[in-house]
């Protein structure tokens, strides 16, 4: 009951990979909070790691997806930090967070 | 490959269905965190100790009290708002698990890919050497994106004290 | 000379201009000014200085060469002339010192992204140059903080996300087949397993994320907001370069690396016309001159698009001549709008009227920007369009070709009915003491009119010097 071979192993981690994505994309498109949204950006990050790591395991080069991981890491970090910044400089404008009160660009 | 394995990779998901579906964002964040812990291990299993500790201690730790200091600082909603976003919440978010229960029984069904060819084999160095001898560039990429994230948090954090004027 | 001092020099400018504390302030604007200007000297004269096979000095230390090809010079160039004249431009925004100080810093920081993403000849080093780039323009975007500034930014940084999962995705299924991620090991590994469904479908969830940071059609829902609320030297810098360089300049890289296949080939003419008729007819309704001319910039990425999509070398040459005359004629436009809403205080179309008399630098080089823009001879916009056009032709796209001709005439129209509401007819009420922007606005303003009109009247010249050794340069 444990896969062992590359294609099975491809075929576990890609699922998992998957269904974070899903995850992710879901909450992307159905909420309306903007903390909310980056939480879903870190999921679906989350599902590139998971992905990352897994075909390093599985091809035999750990060491190089390793140091790619790494990489993303920091870039995920920066990206928060911004997001974040973001969204305290709309809670002083506004006084919520609310994506829905943010459609004065449409059209 | 353990079953243990699997049984993290399933933990996984829970806890971000459960960060995704958690009422208040702080719930959300803890589910994220989680999340993030779980993923950490399992890196550490599939034999990348190095990444493991990065996520552990940046995904885990730096981000988790990054987004709880900006909740703390933006402080969106009272109480009583919460529990009346959470009724409209729940209506939008309730389809979640059904959805991804489809896509676990599409990927069930679609079972076990055949016939792909990858590259196994050649390992090329540790990460230590791959990461000083062969992906500096990306090293440099990295230390522009901290100086960019420092001049981000100068900007955006910046003119506090003119708003209070 | 080494590619890689392209982006170490503006490492040690951002160093020089923040260690010593008040003369780097006052210095960074020359520092910049002199940084763009080394630049695209680098740039030019690269063929002297940079074509040694072997990795020299400080390159040896970056094993993961940088190297800059014909496509890359234009880039280059066209990032140093747009980077100037938006450093100009900024000078005369209403911002203080310090502000204009971390304006400057960004633009260096962002220079250094874009200089890694022409260079960059490893796949993954692409991906974190592009989020250099991204993050700089974030920050820039939400520059005044004001509500339409961060809302525009917060678009971009989530759309920019999903680009990014779907690039890094797209990498990771890659290194399924290939040994690592730089372009040489790719193309090795894509000859031996280039059918399997697997890298298939990673090359086309790269292209996705890169037609999100395109803003070609059927993602382009964030670039209007980005452009219209960033202030103007920075709506100038993304219009004219960042969106170029980080989605169209990468599709280009990357269906040269993954060699140009039917199906691609399809996907982006059908893109490419989809964003011309759908960029155009956007921006004939538009009243704000800035989102119009956001939607003018999807319609015109969607010809270079159609240049890329036709898949041979005289396409591939042609796009890129259009990616040069594009960053010229739309950073012009740009720079205009920033000398309008800096003179009359507003974006707003129907509030303007008979400013020609009153600004008629800024009037006569507009006319030339539109007209390059709608393709009129002999103007530079003109001949890159028709360049483009028997392109389609000989590869035996017809119907492509109509609809490109066809959009010209729409592109002519809207901008010309905003020449006219703006700069025609007579004077609005309230404008009477208008007058010409500073210096620092209309001095690049004429600068990239003269680009754009002498580009055009020395075509026989660039055709022989440039177009031709491209295209012979991609048939190999």
């Amino acid at each position: 009951m444990t896969p062992n071979n590359p294609s099975e192993l491809l075929y576990v981690f890609g699922s998992f990979t998957i269904l974070l994505l899903v995850a992710g994309f879901y909450c992307l498109v159905v909420t309306r909070s903007f903390l909310r949204a980056v939480i879903a950006i870190e999921l679906l990050i989350k599902a590139v790691t998971l992905f990352f790591i897994a075909v390093g395991y599985i091809t035999g080069k750990p060491a190089l997806t390793q140091a790619l991981v790494i990489t993303v890491i920091v870039v995920e970090v920066v990206v928060v930090v911004i997001a974040g910044g973001i969204a305290i400089s709309v809670f002083r404008k506004n006084d919520s967070l609310d994506i829905t009160l943010l459609n004065k660009l449409k059209g | 490959m353990n079953t243990i394995d699997i049984v993290l990779l399933v933990a996984m998901t829970l806890a971000a269905v459960w960060s995704v579906m958690g009422r208040s964002l702080l719930k959300a964040t803890i589910g994220l965190a989680v999340t993030s812990a779980i993923l950490s291990i399992l890196i550490f299993r599939l034999g990348s100790p190095l990444a493991a500790v990065f996520e552990l201690s940046v995904c885990t730790g730096l981000i988790t009290v990054v987004f709880v200091s900006t909740i703390s600082l933006t402080k969106p909603l009272t109480h009583k708002d919460i529990i009346e976003m959470s009724k409209k919440r729940n209506r939008r978010f309730i389809y979640l698990p059904i959805i991804l229960g489809l896509v676990a029984f599409a990927l069930i069904r679609a079972g076990i890919p055949k016939g792909l060819i990858m590259s196994t084999g050649e390992t090329v160095g540790n990460v230590t050497e791959v990461l000083w001898n062969m992906r500096q560039l990306d090293m440099f990429g990295q230390v522009i994106l901290i100086i960019a994230g420092a001049l981000g948090v100068v900007v955006l954090f910046a003119e506090a004290k003119d708003d209070a004027k | 000379m080494m590619p890689s001092l392209l982006i170490l020099i503006p490492l040690f400018v951002i160093m020089a201009i923040n260690l010593p504390k008040h003369t780097g302030r006052r210095l960074a604007f020359y520092l910049a000014l002199a940084l763009f200007a080394t630049q695209m000297i680098l740039a030019v004269f690269h063929q002297k200085l940079f074509l040694t096979n072997e990795a020299v000095g400080i390159d040896r230390f970056f094993r993961v060469d940088l190297s800059i090809d014909h496509l890359g010079v234009v880039a280059l160039v066209c990032m140093g002339i747009v980077s100037i004249s938006s450093l100009f431009v900024s000078r005369y925004m209403p911002l203080d010192e310090s502000e204009r100080f971390k304006f400057t810093n960004l633009l260096v920081i962002m220079s250094i992204g874009m200089c890694g993403i022409v260079m960059a000849k490893d796949i993954f080093s692409l991906y974190v140059f592009l989020e250099i780039t991204a993050i700089a323009s974030f920050i820039l975007i939400a520059f005044k903080k004001d509500i339409g500034g961060l809302e525009g930014a917060f678009k971009y940084l989530v759309l920019s996300a999903i680009a990014t999962v779907f690039m890094l995705l797209s990498i990771a299924a890659i290194l399924l087949v290939s040994k690592d991620t730089s372009f040489a090991a790719i193309t090795e590994a894509l000859k031996v397993s280039g059918s399997q469904p697997v890298v298939i479908a990673a090359i086309a969830i790269f292209l996705c994320g890169l037609f999100i940071k395109g803003g070609i059609f059927p993602f382009h829902g964030w670039l209007p907001d980005a452009y219209e609320s960033s202030p103007a030297p920075v709506s100038i810098l993304l219009a004219g370069i960042v969106t170029k360089v980080a989605g169209v300049y990468t599709i280009m890289r990357i269906t040269m690396l993954f060699g140009s296949s039917a199906s691609i080939n399809n996907v982006l003419l059908l893109l490419g016309t989809l964003s011309i008729l759908v960029g155009a007819f956007a921006a004939l309704g538009q009243d704000n001159f800035k989102r119009m001319l956001a939607y003018s910039s999807i319609s015109q990425v969607g010809y270079i698009i159609l240049g890329i999509g036709a898949g041979t070398p005289l396409g591939m040459a042609a796009a890129i001549f259009h990616f040069f005359n594009h960053a010229m004629f739309k950073s012009l436009l740009f720079v205009n709008a920033a000398a309008l809403e800096k003179e009359t205080g507003t974006v707003s179309m129907s509030k303007m009227g008979g400013l020609a008399e009153r600004m008629p630098v800024t009037g006569t080089t507009s006319v030339i920007g539109i007209l390059s823009a709608a393709g009129i001879p002999p103007l530079a916009g003109f001949w890159s369009k028709l360049l483009i056009i028997v392109a389609l032709w000989q590869a035996g796209r017809y119907s492509y070709a109509a609809i490109a001709i066809f959009a010209g005439v729409v592109t002519l129209g809207y901008l010309l009915t905003m020449q006219r509401k703006v700069f025609f007819g007579k004077l609005s009420a309230g404008l009477d003491d208008v007058k010409e922007a500073g210096f620092g606005i209309v001095l690049p303003s004429v600068i990239l009119a003269s680009i754009v009109v002498l580009t055009g009247l020395l075509f026989p010249f660039i055709f022989q010097s440039f177009i031709i050794p491209v295209k012979e340069l991609l048939q190999h």
